[in-house]
């Protein structure tokens, strides 16, 4: 043979070393295509990672109330009903054993989120009581001072608006 | 059983090769029960950011990192036509302030403002998936694009293919990342984290194939929009209230 | 506590952006189409005189195939130093997903590589052979290291009979051959992994490929003449120090090895313009398309074009990369010192087009109301400044020429000048 094809067997030994290290390295569950080889070419292993081993954080108003039901009974009737337990206090996670405390955070920020008055029109930013500049309404005190998160209105328990109550739960 | 190293090399590289056929791709679609679909009413936001908040929280985003996996967008068209826009933190504290990009907007000069919260589109016909080198994103067979963290190399092209640029490097596992749609969620039955976060019903998901389904029967019936259609990826996110002038 | 995101750091983002988007793609991936572009250019140099038969440019094929190779083994260094899991780099030979351009990389560069190491092997085999079996006087560790080097390379083939060395002259032929459109592809899929991004509006163009090649071809050429000049200007310099003496009757003398230099610098610019002039046809080309036609996306473009990245774009890369050169080249009387600011210019300008391209494709948001600048990391404070500043670019771009002393050494190929003619 001549000696033209050497280099030849040079390149196959190579061939020889990457397949061979691809069978050590890439694991035997790649390669589903259930979606087609454009977008569905994958391990398939990796959806039970996403479905199993990634734990769910946020658990529910009725995760709170098995212990708190002072608290979710007071926010149900009030205006802020609905918002979560979990929109100020984070998600409960595993509470009380990780993380043994969810304090909501103190200042005005998470209030202004929806209470700086926005008066845009067509979106339901408008309808949402606030303040065109909250530096004109008690600067400086944290607004938990006067309101009750769990139950906000000064004068009293309230309910939510209409208009809020719909836009979450639909005409019901 | 452990095959031989040849067959199991020319099967891995042959199968490589192969390429389902768009027929057959449609069966396996048309065959299955769950499709999985996004309705999000821009009337309804008020751009409160605590789906931003609650999606870092769940997803393992670091809170303090300039990247997000949904965010919030704010458009304010003036009467005279200027157009403002802005997204502060992705509004990851929401919109707290009337400063529209380093405009003080007074009330009296706005025709027209919204907010139109953003998340990955789960596309139909991903660019994204398309142009992974190595097969680490992928389609599941409901229809959610997923990132496979271990075999992701980090190249950033699925980033670049991504016209929404809803995809970014996680900061932690460096590694690209985006919205799933909270499928470890989705999988037990509760909703992805932005939709159970959002007090005003902005956000909801839905299942395609289930005619019951109230998100479905909007999506048939009523007028939705899509974005960058030009694109040709065939998003499943539909927006109602989408204005000429969202990007 | 701001946790550290990638590319955070070097972009500066205006107006308004989507939140994630950041100048992702930097430097690291302007060096690598600059370096798979003048690895083609070599090639493709070097080809001209096996393929083509071009005799006037004998003297610069082996050189010109041995940079290529130098700069084949340097050229994945952008990526490794780009990919944010660069021990998964492998994994585009291992699971390439073939609907991607960059998984072309695994299978076009595999074949590229054969194809250079095999021409390079049949080119030296004769000088292996001999260098393998040449009676030394001592042996040493580091001469009988040698040895058995040049023995392995040889792959044993030790025939250098008349028959043999025509099998070789043909097995180059055809390699030299099959490498222009394997070479041609290395690069243009490069571009292709850019012009199929229908998200990048700047990118996104059928004539990317063909940019890409062109230019490639351009700064291929221009390098090797640079470095040629180079080394022909060093060897001068020995010349003109030692005399002809009786101990080296062949030593070329200064005028002999200034009169080859400048003909043969003369020869090859003709190539360098032709390829100049297509390159910068297609590129006006594609801006003329783009003002004409104007899409959607041409409102933001035109600002990032014609305003923003103007001095980037018309004086940096078209007038100072471009039109100038041109000018210098095709002025009657090529003196080397103008050949020499003309070359330089040259690779400055298909810089500034890889720069334009990547850079310039990630200037303007999504949003299409935004915009990004790239602020590039002078001095580094930690690995991700380094990799992706100035730094990291200079370690990228002088890796080849690292190498090319490293090969020299084992596959000589500057040229020499020699009374009688060397059998390649």
């Amino acid at each position: 043979m001549s000696h033209v094809w050497r280099p030849v067997f040079v390149v196959l030994a190579v061939v020889a070393g990457i397949l061979a290290a691809r069978f050590f390295i890439v694991p035997p569950d790649f390669g589903t295509w259930e979606t087609g080889y454009m977008y569905g070419w994958h391990k398939k292993s990796d959806e039970n990672f996403w479905k199993d081993a990634f734990k769910v954080k946020h658990q529910g108003n009725d995760y709170c109330a098995n212990c708190h039901p002072d608290k979710t009974t007071s926010l149900a009737s009030a205006k802020h009903s609905i918002l979560l337990c979990e929109n100020c206090h984070g998600p409960a996670f595993e509470h009380p054993s990780e993380p043994p405390k969810l304090p909501a955070p103190r200042g005005r920020e998470m209030c202004l989120r929806c209470h700086v008055k926005l008066p845009y029109p067509t979106s339901l930013r408008a309808e949402i009581p606030g303040f065109l500049d909250p530096e004109e309404h008690n600067p400086g005190m944290d607004c938990n001072m006067c309101h009750n998160p769990h139950s906000p209105n000064v004068t009293g328990p309230g309910k939510t608006k209409e208009v809020f109550r719909k836009a979450k739960y639909g005409s019901e | 059983m452990r095959i031989s190293v040849g067959a199991a090399a020319g099967a891995g590289f042959f199968g490589a090769l192969r390429v389902l056929a768009p027929g057959e791709a449609k069966a396996i679609a048309q065959t299955a029960n769950l499709r999985w679909i996004f309705l999000v009413d821009t009337y309804k936001c008020v751009g409160c950011g605590m789906c931003v908040r609650a999606c870092k929280l769940e997803n393992e985003i670091p809170y303090d990192a300039p990247v997000t996996r949904t965010w919030v967008e704010r458009y304010v068209v003036l009467k005279d036509g200027t157009l403002l826009a802005d997204s502060p933190s992705g509004a990851r504290d929401g919109f707290t302030n009337p400063n529209t990009m380093g405009r003080d907007v007074k009330p009296e000069e706005i025709k027209k403002a919204f907010f139109v919260p953003k998340l990955c589109n789960q596309c139909d016909k991903p660019p994204c998936v398309q142009v992974c080198p190595v097969g680490a994103t992928y389609k599941t067979w409901d229809g959610i694009a997923m990132v496979d963290r271990k075999w992701c190399i980090g190249c950033g092209y699925c980033i670049m293919g991504c016209p929404y640029g809803v995809r970014f490097f996680h900061p932690v596992y460096n590694v690209a990342e985006k919205c799933n749609f909270c499928y470890h969620r989705i999988h037990k039955g509760l909703k992805p984290a932005c939709e159970y976060a959002c007090p005003f019903g902005a956000r909801r998901i839905g299942n395609l194939k289930d005619p019951n389904d109230p998100v479905t029967k909007i999506i048939l019936s009523e007028r939705v929009s899509i974005l960058k259609d030009e694109y040709g990826t065939v998003p499943v996110v539909y927006y109602l209230g989408l204005d000429e002038v969202v990007r | 506590m701001e946790q550290a995101i990638h590319a955070a750091e070097w972009t500066e983002k205006v107006l308004f952006t989507y939140p994630n988007e950041y100048i992702y793609w930097s430097i690291q991936i302007v060096m690598y189409p600059l370096l798979t572009g003048l690895v083609a250019g070599a090639f493709v140099l070097s080809s001209l005189y096996h393929v083509f038969g071009q005799k006037d440019l004998k003297d610069m094929a082996r050189f010109a195939l041995v940079f290529s190779f130098a700069l084949l083994i340097a050229a994945p260094s952008p990526l490794i130093l780009h990919l944010l899991q660069p021990q998964r780099g492998i994994y585009v030979f291992f699971t390439p997903h073939f609907t991607s351009a960059i998984s072309a990389f695994g299978i076009v560069f595999f074949t590229y590589s054969v194809i250079v190491a095999s021409e390079i092997w049949f080119v030296y085999r004769p000088y292996f052979v001999e260098q393998a079996k040449a009676p030394r006087r001592e042996e040493t560790f580091g001469s009988s290291l040698k040895r058995n080097l040049y023995r392995l390379l040889s792959l044993g083939a030790y025939d250098l009979g008349p028959a043999a060395m025509r099998q070789d002259e043909k097995a180059i032929k055809i390699l030299a051959g099959v490498g222009i459109p394997v070479a041609a592809f290395l690069h243009g899929y490069a571009g292709f992994i850019f012009g199929s991004v229908k998200a990048n509006a700047l990118w996104m163009t059928p004539l990317m490929p063909v940019i890409f090649i062109m230019s490639a071809i351009v700064s291929g050429v221009a390098l090797c003449m640079l470095t040629y000049i180079i080394i022909m200007e060093w060897k001068k310099m020995m010349a003109k120090r030692a005399r002809r003496s009786r101990f080296a009757p062949d030593r070329a003398t200064y005028e002999e090895l200034k009169g080859a230099e400048i003909d043969l610098i003369r020869k090859t610019t003709r190539y360098l313009v032709l390829f100049l002039i297509i390159a910068l046809t297609l590129e006006l080309l594609d801006l003329v398309f783009r003002g004409y036609t104007a899409v959607k996306n041409w409102e933001i473009l035109r600002q990032v074009i014609y305003g923003r990245d103007f001095t980037n774009i018309f004086i940096k890369q078209y007038l100072i990369g471009n039109i100038i050169p041109f000018a210098l080249l095709l002025i009657p009387g090529l003196t080397i010192r103008r050949a020499v600011l003309a070359l330089v210019l040259v690779i400055f300008g298909v810089f500034m087009m890889r720069y334009n391209v990547v850079i310039g494709g990630q200037s303007f948001s999504l949003t299409f109301y935004g915009f990004m600048e790239y602020k590039i990391p002078i001095i580094p404070h930690n690995y991700d400044t380094y990799k992706e500043g100035l730094l990291g670019a200079l370690t990228t771009g002088g890796l080849p020429f690292l190498l090319f002393c490293i090969l020299n050494r084992i596959f000589p190929s500057v040229p020499e000048v020699k009374a009688e003619e060397r059998r390649y």
